[in-house]
């Protein structure tokens, strides 16, 4: 049972990744080209102060070349990032259904994929949002992930802790209620969160307001391809299965569910 | 209207937790290899050298990581 789970969460992953693939390749990388022609002018600016000084600074050796780190590279990347979060997301799915809800399996996993995305991403990101390249100095890097990762284990942990509470306030208030005061619990306990830890703001003086949106948002949108696909996909092959296995028998006969 | 049916969904029991357990092995694989696409040879580093960085750094932006 978790097995066929799992297989079907890395698929549906799969596929969501070769979605995302194709978002980013089409929209994400003219904007990391553009980050990338910032960096170089800066580069080649300083290296031209510092020669006048009489300092000859070396370019950095390149391992990758440019148009394999935006091909191969980012379909590497994001395959498997999408595969990975599409197995732990069977996982997850494997306990939450039947036990977060009472809501049939595509109802679960919409919600799941729905507050995976808000735990994962969207809040981790409104505190320390993504960055195009040239945005963060090299020496930060150690406590910028640590922040970051500290965010986002702090956001997971919230959203369990409002996912349990939930589920016991649901039969004294009923279900919008408990639904709502346990939503009302995550966001003022990642919004303390957001207060106590320090901000990050190394986004060059000049750098173009306009690339750094775009960036941002075609950033937010591959992760809401992602958590879409994963929780519609996963969804509606594992409901269907559910039925043909009777594990689930919805009040709508299969028929109006499945044409 | 006579095809649907009266009441509520009918729904399995949960898979117990012990038989989940022995597949967390694979949740941890899972996050191993976020960590590799994530943050490897920028914050820490398992492997020597900047390779892993350098071929997955378009994705590791895009996909929200600090980097550099």
């Amino acid at each position: 049972m978790v097995r066929s789970l799992l297989i079907r969460g890395m698929l549906v992953g799969f596929v969501a990744g070769l979605l995302v693939f194709g978002f980013a390749k089409i929209f994400g990388e003219p904007q990391v080209d553009r980050a990338i022609a910032f960096e170089t002018a800066m580069d080649d600016a300083k290296m031209k102060a510092d020669a006048a000084k009489g300092i000859h600074d070396r370019p950095e050796p390149e391992l990758v070349s440019r148009p394999m780190q935006a091909s191969f590279g980012l379909l590497t990347g994001v395959m498997v990032y999408a595969t990975a979060f599409g197995g732990l997301f069977a996982l997850v799915f494997a306990f939450a259904n039947g036990r977060a809800t009472e809501l049939g399996p595509r109802a679960v996993s919409a919600l799941l994929a729905l507050t995976g995305f808000v735990a994962f991403y969207m809040v981790p990101n409104l505190k320390y949002p993504a960055n195009p390249p040239s945005v963060g100095h090299p020496d930060t890097i150690t406590i910028r992930t640590e922040l970051y990762f500290a965010m986002m284990a702090l956001s997971i942990a919230a959203m369990a802790v409002a996912a349990v509470l939930r589920k016991r306030l649901a039969p004294k208030l009923g279900v919008w209620e408990a639904a709502i005061i346990s939503g009302a619990v995550y966001i003022v306990a990642v919004m303390v969160v957001a207060a106590i830890l320090p901000p990050i703001n190394e986004v060059p003086s000049d750098f173009p307001a306009v690339v750094l949106w775009h960036f941002r948002v075609d950033s937010a949108a591959m992760q809401i391809i992602m958590w879409m696909v994963l929780g519609l996909g996963f969804g509606a092959l594992t409901e269907r299965s559910f039925i043909a296995k009777g594990l689930y028998r919805p009040r709508l006969t299969p028929a109006l569910v499945w044409r | 209207m006579s095809d649907k049916a009266i009441g509520s969904d009918i729904v399995s029991a949960p898979i117990p937790v012990r038989e989940i357990l022995p597949w967390i092995i694979f949740g941890a694989l899972m996050l191993l290899a976020i960590y590799f696409v994530g943050a490897e040879e920028g914050a820490t580093s398992l492997i020597k050298g900047m390779y892993v960085h350098e071929w997955v750094h378009d994705s590791r932006h895009l996909l929200g990581f600090p980097c550099h």
